[in-house]
């Protein structure tokens, strides 16, 4: 073959591929982005109705409810507002009262947040930045940005 | 011996690292003169490194707590194993044994003669020692491993019990291995964009430390993922974390080096692609230790926040990255590329082998890197999940499996599609035959489980297939005859099919329970009875643990007796979950506790997953298939005839 027929083959093929995972990409993409909120994000209705996402912040003291089976209720607070998160199954070790962690689920129209996914990180003093940058901005009584907001 | 010797040896190491860098590029003096200097410096740097790294191990064996290292990451309970091991646990150690590993690799590159000019081995050795002056002045300037506390601490915090482990005290040297590995092919291909040249003789000999460090990776990505299997008690073996994703994108490309630089070898074509894809694996690496190390990801494994760590790998990772993409855009061009082929050929294979590959870890760099970036504008915080992941992943690499059945039966340079059929018939018979068997047995109805098992039965039978024309073809060649190149690309894919065979049936027919049981208690999971006896108190070296027994029958037989347990560390009071897991060729029997919940019942999580061993399995082949590749008979017979001419002589005639 010749040198150009090659190259042309070379680049073929590669865009060929290129374009077959950047089509996928774009199309999955959009729905598998997990956004992140934040309990005063939660009561000022910026969540989409129906959609995954992901809530984080303090399981407030003395709020876990534990029902006969394997479901458990319990508030998660940023200082300024809480949310109430109903979740069946295992918690993770690290789940504890007074720590941060970051819940999957979707808000349900009584303002319930049902959490498919309990996180909470292995280290005891960590605190997932997410959290942390909710709680400053709530204690600040600032703007918290949206999270869908242009730069 | 004090911490304070291994700061000291830690610093002359960089002072050695700076000569061993410089000299080769020094004017002045004989080609062979830079090139004792650099292969001195290499040596040096190595044992001045491997005291330092002794000496921190001098202290956590000690129980030094005047060490604030030791202080954080051990404790007077902690047992003996997991002190050496400690000594990695975190940062500033882990960062110290990723030297000592590239020292190791530098030492290793220095003690193996090479036909290649004495210059030219003289700039690998003095690239290898520039990138030890970077990582030995990151560790002395902003992790030193050595800083004393003082007072000292009476007793130390304790290593993270989830390092606790086996699994986990092995998989980061073994990554390590792998990922600084992989800056021997980049110093390789850096000295001949330098030399703008680039013959059979640099791919033969970048080839074998390529499928080294290749082999080191596969093997400790296994065992990060078996680690994570046993130790976080979900009961799942890849999660698309991304600092695990931060392993496997140089994988994936060194995956993809290996490939090139078989066409690169047998047919001096890709030249330039592969010199291009090993400065992706190396720079892989390094955005891999940027995303652990730097603080900006939420991870399980991501080591504590330091913004001006991360600022200089960041730094770091720009000036080599960018500069070797550089020496690439100005030299590339002077490449020649010889060996025309036809459409039909084994390298057109291998090139789609390439692409598929490269465009998988370009996907993941994209999916890993997208929230940071996303973040880092202010626009909100935002994650991608595994879902998305799948996506990328799953049809890609089927179709790579499909033509890695096909790759090994097609001819070099030029084939013909009807006897390239015909030598494949025998195999896509038998991959119907075991096709239709295996789909009948496990009744998998969805059309993308049965594709998966259908490819990894292709994979199988046509490597078999090849295996036995191989040894047929040379009718006096017994097995030991065959190259163990040969041997190893065999095990390697025979290791893919098993990898996608267990993949595709463990998240396929897995079945996952989570289970409130009192003691007597019993729940049924896929036929296996689980019947909860009771829980007592046992007594661990530093932690606190209760063990429920659990018996497990079948038909009323007992299969196994499982003793899950939750550990409670006494230096923290972190709990952990230990999971106990029966395990099995077919299937793995996995129960793990939850919480008590009151009457002495608890909360079970009790997983039955079939074929799940077989991803760990395969990985174990495609690591085995490197090692014999490695010792290729080739490789060795080059070193003898190497050996027999004078060391002078061929330096001059090749340049």
């Amino acid at each position: 073959m010749q040198r150009r027929r090659q190259r042309m083959l070379f680049a073929g093929v590669i865009l060929t591929g290129v374009a077959a995972a950047a089509a996928l990409a774009v199309r999955g993409l959009g729905e598998n982005m997990l956004f992140f909120f934040s309990p005063s994000q939660v009561a000022a209705g910026e969540v989409p109705a129906g959609q995954s996402v992901r809530v984080g912040g303090l399981v407030v003291r003395g709020s876990v409810v534990r029902d006969s089976g394997l479901e458990v209720r319990f508030a998660l607070s940023d200082g300024a507002e809480s949310v109430l998160v109903r979740y069946e199954g295992i918690l993770p070790d690290l789940f504890r009262e007074g720590q941060g962690i970051v819940a999957r689920g979707r808000l349900l129209t009584g303002g319930e947040f049902a959490a498919e996914e309990v996180l909470a990180k292995h280290d005891e003093n960590y605190m997932p930045p997410e959290v942390a940058e909710a709680l400053e901005i709530a204690r600040e009584g600032g703007q918290i940005p949206a999270a869908d907001a242009g730069p | 011996m004090s911490p304070e010797l291994g700061h000291f040896a830690l610093a002359l190491a960089f002072c050695v690292s700076l000569v061993q860098a410089a000299a080769p590029f020094a004017s002045g003096g004989g080609a062979e003169r830079r090139l004792g200097i650099a292969r001195a410096g290499a040596r040096v740097q190595f044992l001045l490194v491997a005291l330092s790294y002794a000496a921190l191990t001098h202290a956590f064996v000690t129980h030094d707590f005047s060490v604030a290292y030791v202080a954080s990451n051990s404790n007077l309970e902690l047992p003996l194993f997991y002190r050496i091991s400690a000594v990695w646990g975190a940062h500033e150690g882990s960062m110290l044994l990723w030297v000592l590993i590239l020292a190791g690799w530098s030492c290793a590159v220095s003690a193996s003669g090479a036909p290649l000019p004495a210059h030219f081995q003289a700039r690998v050795l003095g690239l290898l020692g520039a990138l030890s002056a970077g990582f030995h002045l990151f560790l002395l300037w902003t992790s030193n491993p050595f800083e004393r506390l003082l007072p000292a601490a009476l007793n130390g915090r304790d290593l993270n019990p989830l390092l606790q482990d086996p699994g986990m005290a092995f998989h980061p040297p073994m990554l390590y291995l792998g990922y600084v590995g992989l800056a021997v092919p980049f110093c390789f291909a850096c000295a001949a964009l330098l030399d703008g040249r680039l013959d059979a003789k640099w791919t033969r000999w970048t080839r074998p430390w390529t499928t080294m460090s290749w082999t080191f990776l596969t093997a400790g990505i296994a065992l990060g993922s078996w680690w994570a299997y046993n130790e976080l008690g979900w009961g799942g073996w890849w999660f698309w974390d991304p600092v695990e994703n931060a392993s496997f994108i140089p994988w994936l490309v060194a995956t993809a080096l290996l490939h090139s630089l078989a066409v690169s070898e047998h047919r001096a074509a890709f030249k330039s692609w592969t010199v291009l894809l090993a400065i992706f694996g190396f720079s892989a690496s390094l955005l891999g230790a940027f995303l652990v190390r730097s603080g900006v990801l939420v991870s399980v494994h991501a080591f504590a926040t330091d913004p001006q760590r991360g600022v200089y790998i960041l730094a770091f990772l720009g000036v080599v990255v960018g500069g070797a993409l550089t020496l690439y855009a100005a030299r590339a061009g002077r490449i020649r590329d010889g060996g025309a082929f036809e459409y039909l050929s084994r390298e057109t294979l291998l090139l789609v082998n390439n692409v598929l590959l490269v465009v998988v870890a370009a996907a993941i760099t994209l999916g890993t890197l997208y929230p940071l970036a996303y973040q880092a504008l202010g626009w909100g915080t935002l994650s991608i999940g595994p879902p998305w992941f799948n996506l990328m992943f799953a049809p890609f690499m089927l179709l790579l499996a499909l033509l890695a059945g096909i790759g090994p039966h097609t001819r070099w340079r030029s084939d013909t599609l009807g006897p390239l059929a015909r030598r494949l018939r025998p195999a896509a018979v038998a991959t119907l035959l075991l096709g239709l068997l295996v789909l009948f047995l496990l009744s998998a109805r969805t059309l993308g489980v049965g594709l998966a098992l259908l490819i990894a039965a292709w994979v199988a039978a046509s490597t078999l297939q090849n295996f036995r024309q191989r040894l047929r073809a040379g009718s006096r060649m017994a097995l030991h005859r065959l190259p163990r190149g040969f041997l190893g690309m065999t095990l390697a894919h025979l290791g893919v099919a098993a990898f996608i065979v267990g993949a595709t049936l463990t998240s396929a027919v897995s079945t996952e329970r989570d289970v409130r049981l009192a003691p007597g208690e019993s729940h049924e999971v896929a036929g296996y009875r689980f019947e909860f006896l009771d829980v007592h108190e046992v007594p661990g070296p530093n932690y606190e643990a209760r063990r429920a027994l659990i018996d497990v029958r079948r038909n009323g037989e007992r299969v196994a007796l499982l003793a899950p347990e939750k550990r409670v560390y006494r230096s923290d009071g972190q709990a952990m979950t230990e999971a106990a897991v029966d395990a099995g060729v077919t299937r793995d029997l996995y129960v793990a506790l939850g919480e008590p919940l009151g009457g002495g019942a608890w909360a079970l999580r009790i997983h039955h997953k079939p074929f799940v061993r077989w991803i760990w399995g395969g990985a174990a082949l495609m690591a085995l298939g490197g090692i014999l590749a490695v010792t290729d008979r080739r490789y060795r017979r080059r070193r003898r005839a190497e050996r027999r001419t004078p060391a002078g002589e061929a330096a001059p005639a090749l340049r």
